[in-house]
């Protein structure tokens, strides 16, 4: 059986998803038998690369980044998995889409409440463009599967890569869909 | 007492006269998902997630107001039926900010738990994100009107129950709001007698204790199980 083309994305989240993930322990070892992790913060590849068999997404598209990236990423991934709460719903990273577009959210944090040097962060070309509102990802490209959980337990993450590797489709239901 | 004899999902059930479908399938041990209902409290229907289809047609009746017939015919059960479930549970997360991981009822909320029954592993239409207040006013509770999902509980146990009727709704659809009194802070108000039933009866982390933090809000609804045998049999059982 050939080896899983597996990648995992940090779009706009706390990166809690991914520390979940290195939850998995030693079952993470038996997932290096079976896959191969071509792209992901754990494993510093520049480029998200071609072919891949499935990508794991974690956080709410924010920024132009993101959603460049998520195009891209639906592009060249045949499965796209929401990956934790902020992917599937939007979580804590949409609760700014309350105080208006990107130009409230920013006046806000960095005018209105700031102490020292209020002013807007300028460095263009290095940081990028704040969307007006904060999307789940299955709003911005379409999504294959969905993993629930701020952050999904490792079992979880675990059950699901499993089904991939055996070339099956995931499936969670019961307390394994719970947000939160 | 007359009886009546329907017909829930193929099985003849009797009922007494004046019942609701609601009242009849869960003395028959078929199960209605429900939300805004909560025993010992008048029922409005307006979470609507009893629905159930009733006759040949399937006609859609939520199965908290409506009474039992002889040779009804009801189903609980039916892939529409499903669906419908589960889109107003999609609905109501996308009314208002029930962000789960940052809730006082994370894990003890109904309808996280109703999502979870009913299959929602996202949600298929566009959150609102509405800008909404949070009254932390009164001394021992709050509210938090993002998590608010209109089902009055807190109105009708401050009415039926505790006889006071601090709580009612104002405004029309998305603008709706519960408020305390004359649309007041909670704290200001001279009527509430801060007795915590609203805090128990609200399915959500809507209305909560002071100085509770995320996943810490459990309702203790024995006590309005107390409450109600209480009145009903004059029974005060400690």
């Amino acid at each position: 059986m050939a080896r899983l083309r597996l990648a995992t994305v940090w779009l706009g989240g706390c990166s809690g998803c991914h520390m979940s993930f290195l939850d998995m322990d030693e079952w993470l070892i038996e997932l290096a038998r079976w896959a191969n992790i071509v792209y992901s913060p754990f494993v510093d590849a520049k480029e998200f690369p071609e072919n891949v068999d499935a990508t794991l997404v974690e956080g709410a598209v924010a920024n132009e980044d993101h959603l460049q990236l998520a195009r891209q990423i639906r592009q060249r991934s045949r499965w796209v998995i929401s990956f934790g709460d902020c992917a599937v719903t939007g979580n804590v990273t949409a609760m700014r889409n309350c105080f208006g577009g990107a130009h409230e959210v920013l006046d806000r944090g960095y005018i209105q409440l700031a102490t020292h040097n209020p002013g807007w962060p300028s460095d263009p070309g290095h940081l990028p463009i704040l969307l007006d509102r904060v999307t789940p990802l299955h709003e911005a490209i379409p999504v294959d599967f969905f993993i629930p959980g701020c952050p999904p337990p490792a079992p979880r993450i675990r059950q699901v890569l499993s089904a991939l590797i055996e070339g099956k489709q995931p499936h969670l239901e019961g307390d394994d869909i719970r947000f939160g | 007492m007359a009886v009546r004899t329907l017909t829930i999902n193929d099985k003849l059930v009797s009922s007494p006269e004046g019942a609701t479908i609601l009242q009849a399938a869960r003395e028959n041990g078929i199960d209605i998902p429900t939300l805004c209902q909560l025993d010992g409290l008048s029922t409005v229907g307006a979470c609507r997630l009893c629905l159930v289809e009733v006759g040949p047609a399937g006609r859609l009746q939520a199965a908290c107001v409506t009474q039992v017939a002889e040779e009804m015919v009801v189903r609980t059960e039916t892939p529409k039926l499903r669906e419908y479930r589960r889109m107003i549970i999609e609905l109501l997360l996308t009314e208002r900010n029930h962000v789960c991981s940052v809730c006082v009822a994370n894990h003890h909320c109904e309808l996280q738990d109703l999502a979870v029954k009913l299959g929602v592993d996202h949600v298929r239409f566009e959150y609102l994100h509405p800008h909404l207040p949070v009254d932390v006013s009164h001394e021992l509770f709050g509210i938090d009107h993002n998590r608010c999902i209109l089902c009055t509980r807190c109105v009708r146990i401050c009415d039926e129950i505790e006889g006071v009727h601090t709580w009612d709704v104002s405004g029309r659809g998305t603008n709706a709001r519960i408020i305390s009194d004359l649309n007041q802070p909670w704290g200001d108000s001279p009527t509430c007698t801060s007795c915590g039933k609203c805090v128990q009866a609200c399915p959500t982390g809507a209305v909560f204790r002071q100085g509770s933090t995320v996943a810490e809000m459990e309702k203790d609804r024995q006590r309005l199980r107390f409450l109600l045998t209480a009145r009903e049999k004059r029974e005060w059982l400690v």
